[in-house]
């Protein structure tokens, strides 16, 4: 089962590799990955998506919350969470395709962030089966490349995890 | 705030004391210093040098050093687990500091509050592969509670003051701190006490109120209550506790492994060691209990046999001050945080107040219980070869030397030899390698243990194998004036092994004669060996030779003592619960399972 966990950390050289080692050492796989600053100098917010059982899952999130320098860990509900990812794809075009590549990425709210005669770049952003959707379209035309981020994913509502993150 | 500059006259300056200016590697010291720290171990090399000129001149600070890195990580934990005090181990770049690991690895197992200093290359030259360059940070990263790297000065008294309140509290542990040489030799004023700033780190010690609650009930309407006592209780300095907590339920008590001496074996409540080759009765009580009261303990296999067998119609209360440890092995029924210390205290006056409202009742529990203790003492045959028994050996240096004595033991047949015949009486006399069965702990954490505690009658009880892996430590000993006592149980192989050989191999005994003992060419003759270090050495082969020699060695306090014991290889350790199967399968000896009750 895919769990999606939100990590706020500090910013210390290594962390990532503490975080990850915790599930390699499992043998735990890592579907997806984003690191980047969290509100709070200082802080990182980590959105890792992992697929494993509830129960071994539990027990890997006790041991991150025993790292030191990991301030919160939280489990996303996706009923309750907004989630996007966000996509580069390069895809292989002619004459008689552009178009069609043209619409489909109109379809998808896709932007086209660069032109050549024969490929184009597509970014797109979205939650993960729009942009698998995307990419479906896209295939019988031939993809080049694919870049891709990690998963980003925020609690919807008011509240947010970096609260009461000092007061406790 | 006004942008506005107003010139006025200088205030007099008040006489406020400028910080000290100091080098990395003054810093360093100074900390440890300050921290309380007065002994360490360990061996210079080209990264760490700065900082070993600093210690020279120490007069706080009493280093002792070591012939090989392992030997001061081993001394380090001995040091600490014989004192509840912190250990120090202190190396170079590269192989020194890989020659920590294992002794890293093992606190990291045992929950055993270490520091681990090493030099690290110049900062520019980090990730070249300079030379003696490893990254220690790195490699030590999963077997460490935390670690660090410091290339700036400044940072030294908050990292070192970081380092040692992360080793010494919550669950204790190994932490390293990495410096680099530059950083060593740079200067910086010298702040104390530093800023600690670990917003992710709050070890929870008060346990919740109504988790305590709902144990004491579990515990009066229990009709098989154990406590089941782990090594957290001796972390956490709770044998009173426990005591208080024992007397007042009834209750009977196991002591595993890592808990020998958290309860008195003298104590009638007291049935003795569970696990692989643990007492009967504490096998089987924990096996036949409705309720376990699970105190700093963590449901090792080696405990457990197949956790899916054990203990089938218990429920579970779980005390521990690691949150990752509650329901990792076994759901717990109620789990409870906390610091053994506090939560047992306070599990008594619950119990107490639950106790009024309903009469606990354990007789019947007590009669079984009683029953298998009477039919399955601990108890060894003589060997039929002529020569000594081990457990005689093991359990004279016990009886001889006393319950005031320190006991450090290596791995296999004598280590649960010495935890069975050896009568505990107090936390911290029991010093073994339980979580990572390291062989070679015995002789270098005596060592630690005698200079923690120089009044006490140190033993080392090694094995032949174990012996072979860290006794140049011995040469640390004589010099240093450390006069620990070492009881080889020379049974001339590895002697574990060599049994699980005998039992799940059709005794094809693959690779583990070490021809050190009786008939062989004894290399190396292990009485030369001591002699060569400057230690007495003595060899016991007869029955009636076997008190005097340990005698012999209590009292000898000039230098070290080795005796080597010349005792029978066909020697097993009994009762055993053979790996992958239940507890219910536990044999008191070969072929010999005892009838436990059918449900």
């Amino acid at each position: 089962m895919t769990h999606v966990l939100s990590l706020l950390v500090e910013d210390k050289p290594g962390l990532l590799t503490r975080v990850a080692g915790l599930f390699a050492r499992r043998g735990f796989n890592i579907e997806s990955l984003a690191v980047g600053k969290s509100e709070i100098p200082g802080l990182s917010r980590i959105t890792v998506v992992v697929d494993v059982e509830d129960l071994p899952l539990e027990q890997v999130t006790k041991q991150l919350n025993k790292l030191i320098n990991v301030l919160k860990i939280v489990e996303l509900d996706p009923s309750q969470t907004v989630e996007r990812e966000h996509m580069l794809i390069k895809v292989r075009v002619d004459n008689s395709t552009r178009s069609q590549i043209l619409e489909a990425a109109t379809l998808f709210r896709a932007r086209i962030v660069d032109v050549a005669t024969d490929a184009l770049v597509i970014e797109v952003t979205g939650d993960t089966p729009k942009v698998q959707a995307l990419l479906r379209v896209l295939e019988p035309y031939g993809i080049k490349e694919i870049a891709q981020s990690g998963l980003l994913a925020i609690g919807r509502g008011p509240k947010s995890i970096t609260e009461r993150i000092y007061k406790t | 705030m006004s942008t506005e500059t107003v010139p006025v006259p200088a205030a007099p300056t008040k006489r406020v004391a400028e910080p000290e200016i100091l080098t990395g590697s003054g810093a360093i010291l100074r900390s440890l210093e300050n921290l309380g720290v007065t002994d360490v171990f360990g061996l210079p090399g080209g990264a760490i040098m700065p900082f070993y000129d600093e210690l020279m001149s120490s007069e706080g600070i009493r280093h002792i050093l070591v012939r090989h890195e392992q030997g001061a990580g081993h001394a380090a934990e001995g040091y600490a687990s014989s004192s509840g005090r912190l250990g120090v181990a202190i190396a170079t770049s590269g192989p020194g500091a890989t020659n920590l690991v294992t002794a890293i690895a093992d606190a990291h197992m045992d929950s055993v509050p270490l520091l681990a200093i090493t030099g690290q290359v110049f900062s520019t030259s980090m990730g070249t592969d300079a030379f003696q360059e490893v990254d220690i940070v790195g490699i030590t990263m999963p077997i460490t509670k935390h670690s660090f790297l410091v290339t700036k000065p400044e940072d030294i008294p908050a990292t070192i003051a970081a380092a040692v309140l992360i080793a010494t509290t919550g669950r204790p542990g190994p932490v390293l701190v990495d410096v680099t040489k530059d950083c060593q030799q740079a200067s910086a004023p010298f702040i104390w006490p530093p800023k600690i700033d670990l917003p992710g780190y709050r070890p929870v010690t008060k346990a919740h109120g109504k988790q305590i609650q709902a144990a004491a009930k579990l515990f009066v309407e229990a009709k098989r209550p154990v406590l089941y006592v782990g090594g957290g209780v001796i972390r956490a300095n709770a044998s009173e506790e426990l005591l208080a907590l024992a007397e007042t339920t009834g209750a009977p008590v196991v002591t595993t492994l890592m808990a020998r001496g958290a309860f008195p074996d003298s104590h009638d409540q007291h049935l003795g060691m569970p696990g692989m080759h643990g007492t009967v009765s504490a096998v089987l009580s924990l096996q036949e209990s409705d309720l376990l009261i699970v105190l700093g303990a963590r449901f090792d296999d080696r405990v457990t046999g197949k956790a899916s067998e054990f203990a089938p119609n218990a429920k579970v209360v779980h005390v521990d001050i690691d949150p990752a440890e509650i329901s990792k092995i076994r759901v717990a029924d109620v789990p409870i945080v906390g610091d053994a210390k506090d939560v047992i205290a306070d599990l008594t006056v619950a119990y107490r107040e639950a106790a009024r409202l309903q009469d606990p009742d354990i007789a019947q529990w007590w009669e079984r219980l009683t029953e298998l203790r009477e039919l399955y003492p601990l108890g060894y045959d003589e060997p039929d070869d002529g020569l000594l028994s081990p457990q005689y050996v093991i359990e004279r240096i016990g009886a001889i030397t006393g319950p005031e004595g320190v006991y450090a033991s290596g791995v296999g047949q004598h280590q649960m030899w010495a935890a069975q015949f050896i009568k505990y009486e107090r936390p911290n006399a029991w010093l073994n390698s339980g979580g990572a069965g390291t062989m070679g702990y015995g002789v270098p954490a005596a060592m630690g243990a005698k200079v923690a505690q120089p009044d006490r009658i140190v033993w080392a009880i090694d094995g032949d194998g174990c012996f072979q892996m860290t006794n140049q430590e011995l040469a640390t000993c004589t010099i240093n004036q450390i006069p620990i006592k070492v009881a080889i149980i020379n049974n001339s192989s590895l002697g574990m092994v060599r049994q699980w050989q005998t039992l799940f191999y059709d005794g094809r005994h693959s690779f583990t004669d070490l021809n050190t003992g009786h008939d062989t060419a004894m290399i190396p003759d292990f009485v030369k060996l001591a002699e060569a270090y400057g230690a007495l050495g003595i060899r016991v082969t007869k029955k009636e030779d076997v008190d005097a020699a340990i005698r012999l060695a209590n009292e000898t306090n000039d230098r070290p003592v080795v005796i080597d014991f010349i005792v029978s290889r066909d020697a097993m350790v009994w009762p055993m619960v053979p790996q992958g199967v239940g507890n219910s399968s536990v044999q008191y000896a070969r072929e010999h399972a005892p009838e436990w009750e059918e449900e």
